[in-house]
């Protein structure tokens, strides 16, 4: 939808006087989208055009400025085009098609590896990005076939959220291994909650949730019956035959969990740090982030690593894509990156960022320090990830319901993943 | 085309026309210019797309091919792996019952509300309106709303059969268990589609002559045979008209079930419109997404022809 990029134009026209042509260029270009072929419209050399899906209004402020900041001291404008996440990867096209890209792309990391094939984007360095000094998981997450098209700002993981109160009253400290996590979950459902929440919705919410178990018990998304992963679908199995979690996790989201954690119908979830604004707002429950428990004491838990990553689209013009390189550069410098990991509480992506940002939100450290040991989905079948992704969901939507056992899942899995291939 | 013949001022009747022998050609031309828009349309938002996705539906069509123009012909591959992957045949299946079961929930109860509406009382119009409501609420609303209400531990539905003794005390697992979910998205897609059912046969049954139900009436027959004898006859054009569009907007559903349960749990309510979105823009396997809704075109302009065939056979009897 190009309305917010319509809307900023009209508003630049409109203020501007001179240039009502650029309100009738995007009329012109809104009647066209309309039609098949879209528009091209003639790019403003002192634009750089930044495709995201900050569509909510305080995010699409936020992004501003500090777009702003790193645009005014390089004698450029930044426009952002706003579209919901879920339609990132269709605008993408569509605009692709049409020769109209924008000059930056924001494309979710597991996404990445399929526009990067496409021949379409610019390597990182060819387009003069600093690519030294992020950790390596966050590298990973922007490469494919070991070239880096996309640089993250921040990056996001997964922990277990506690609610301190009803841990403390009972007299149990946050389970650091699946043993004491089942244990803890017993203990702690009582009448209208549960000990446990997480999502295993049949979607990309399910599939991320899983991830931590997957590949902390030695999971290979390569090579799904490699007969490692089936105790992660019976963790999750054992805690709904205890009755520790609802059935109805096959039907949540990631919101769902927080809604019912936040509603104190679970004592604890598996969440991500987006859902931080949401639990500081909120008065009844108390809260606390642990490290997600793993198979074994002593072992380091493998949460997947997510976020968006700033790509470059191929430019006929080297120019655009220099100005573009230059943006990112200054959006990526240390304190950029702080300051925008703090205003979205994610984890910065520099490593010297994102130990100044645990040692200042002593709360979300365990989810800085998680960014270092997190795998990036897309690593290792790139490309075939949409498709290994849904099987893993058929997989742990079929033990959940007791269709099959967690062998037979992950066999059947291993069978669509290459067939779809 | 009496109306092209009393415009077109030289051909007005038929006699002039043998005579002139320009006028016919003329005639002619007038009959596709009026055509030409509707023509024009059709090619352009139907026509179009239609072709197009066939041809796709052969080819290898990625994310490259809108950045290179490239989408080599493939020939049956995109076919042939549709119909391997097992996911086809359950969503076939489950397009199915999900189908019929929703037309005939929706049909049924519907043509009784019509019916009881049909009788003039008070409040009937207030109360038809109140009726209408599901109608205007978005999809997605609905089905954001319904999943609430069908959630088991806290769901109103389970909490009001828990309380008159209809359900067990751990509820029924309306939409986390595979053998019921599909069920329950058929009963909600009931609950959307009752008003359009209703409003329809409603007008229906305005058009029937009340003269018929008196002389009816003073025959001796009762409601049940009037009903059947006059009623369902009179309505038939209608119920038509009512079942194909209420089966064209059934069988490529979509929006419903992804926002009741994304196709889960374990693929238990995906349809062929989840697998075409699923392969089209999560996989983003252009082809083979092509290849289902390919399918789904068929099915539709099969029911689209006996929609046809009946009302030609309407219309032959009628006049």
């Amino acid at each position: 939808m190009p309305s917010v990029g319509g809307r900023v134009r009209a508003g630049i026209a409109r203020a501007g006087g001179k240039r009502v042509p650029a309100l009738a260029a995007t009329l012109a270009c809104a009647t066209a989208a309309l039609g098949l072929t879209g528009c091209a419209a003639e790019p403003d050399p002192g634009t750089v055009t930044v495709l995201n899906s900050a569509t909510d209004t305080a995010e699409h402020t936020a992004n501003q400025r500090f777009f702003d900041r790193c645009a005014k001291p390089l004698g450029i404008k930044v426009e952002q085009i706003s579209v919901p996440a879920d339609q990132i990867a269709s605008k993408t096209l569509r605009m692709a098609s049409s020769d109209s890209l924008t000059d930056i792309l924001e494309l979710d990391g597991s996404e990445l590896p399929q526009f990067a094939q496409t021949e379409g984007l610019r390597p990182l360095k060819e387009a003069g990005v600093d690519t030294s000094g992020f950790s390596a998981s966050a590298t990973s997450l922007g490469s494919y076939d070991g070239v880096q098209y996309g640089v993250a700002r921040s990056v996001n993981s997964l922990a277990l959220i506690y609610n301190t109160k009803l841990l403390e009253d009972a007299g149990i400290d946050p389970p650091r291994t699946w043993a004491e996590l089942r244990e803890a979950a017993k203990k702690l459902t009582e009448g209208d909650t549960y000990g446990m929440a997480f999502s295993a919705s049949p979607n990309a919410d399910g599939v991320y949730q899983f991830l931590p178990f997957f590949w902390s018990a030695g999971g290979d998304e390569a090579k799904l019956d490699n007969g490692k992963g089936e105790a992660a679908l019976q963790l999750w199995k054992d805690l709904l035959a205890d009755g520790s979690a609802s059935r109805s996790v096959v039907n949540w989201n990631q919101q769902d969990v927080n809604d019912q954690f936040v509603a104190g119908r679970a004592a604890m979830m598996i969440n991500g740090p987006w859902q931080v604004p949401v639990l500081s707002a909120q008065k009844n429950v108390d809260w606390a982030v642990a490290k997600i428990p793993v198979p074994e004491a002593g072992k380091d838990a493998v949460p997947p690593i997510g976020g968006t990553v700033m790509a470059v689209p191929k430019n006929e013009d080297r120019a655009r894509e220099k100005r573009a390189g230059d943006l990112l550069n200054c959006l990526n410098s240390e304190q950029n990156q702080l300051q925008w990991g703090e205003s979205v509480n994610n984890v910065p992506t520099r490593a010297s960022a994102a130990q100044a940002y645990a040692e200042q939100n002593p709360k979300l450290a365990p989810f800085a320090e998680l960014v270092t040991t997190a795998r990036s989905r897309t690593a290792k079948v790139g490309t075939g990830w949409p498709i290994v992704g849904d099987a893993l969901a058929g997989a742990f939507q079929s033990v959940l319901t007791g269709r099959t056992s967690p062998e037979q899942a992950m066999d059947r899995a291993q069978q669509q993943a290459s067939a779809g291939k | 085309m009496t109306t092209i013949t009393s415009i077109a001022p030289a051909a007005s009747t038929g006699k002039t026309n043998s005579k002139t022998g320009r006028a016919p050609r003329r005639q002619r031309l007038l009959r596709w210019l009026f055509v030409a828009p509707a023509l024009t349309y059709m090619g352009l938002f139907f026509g179009y797309p239609l072709v197009n996705n066939i041809l796709i539906s052969f080819q290898h069509y990625t994310p490259k091919t809108y950045f290179t123009g490239e989408a080599p012909f493939n020939g049956l591959d995109n076919w042939r792996a549709v119909f391997a992957n097992d996911l086809f045949g359950d969503a076939l299946w489950h397009t199915l019952l999900f189908t019929v079961g929703s037309l005939l929930g929706q049909f049924t109860i519907g043509l009784a509300l019509a019916v009881f509406f049909s009788r003039r009382f008070r409040l009937s119009g207030m109360v038809r309106a109140v009726l209408l409501l599901p109608w205007l609420v978005p999809m997605v609303v609905s089905a954001v709303v319904w999943r609430r209400i069908l959630d088991q531990e806290h769901g109103m539905l389970n909490t009001v059969l828990h309380a008159i003794g209809l359900a067990p005390a751990d509820g029924v697992p309306w939409l986390s268990s595979p053998s019921v979910a599909l069920l329950s998205a058929v009963l909600v897609n009931i609950w959307v589609g009752i008003p359009f059912n209703m409003v329809i046969l409603y007008g229906g049954l305005q058009e029937i002559p009340r003269d018929v139900y008196e002389a009816a009436s003073l025959d001796g027959s009762g409601p049940w045979r009037t009903f059947r004898s006059i009623t369902l006859p009179m309505l038939r054009p209608v119920i038509t008209v009512v079942l194909v569009l209420g089966f064209m907007s059934t069988v490529k559903i979509l929006d419903l079930i992804l926002a009741l349960t994304s196709g889960g749990p374990a693929d238990s309510t995906q349809t062929l419109g989840t697998v075409t979105y699923q392969l089209s823009f999560l996989q983003l396997d252009f082809g083979q997404g092509a290849v289902v809704g390919n399918v789904l075109i068929l099915i539709s302009a099969l029911f689209a022809v006996l929609y046809l065939r009946a009302n030609r056979a309407d219309f032959g009897k009628g006049k």
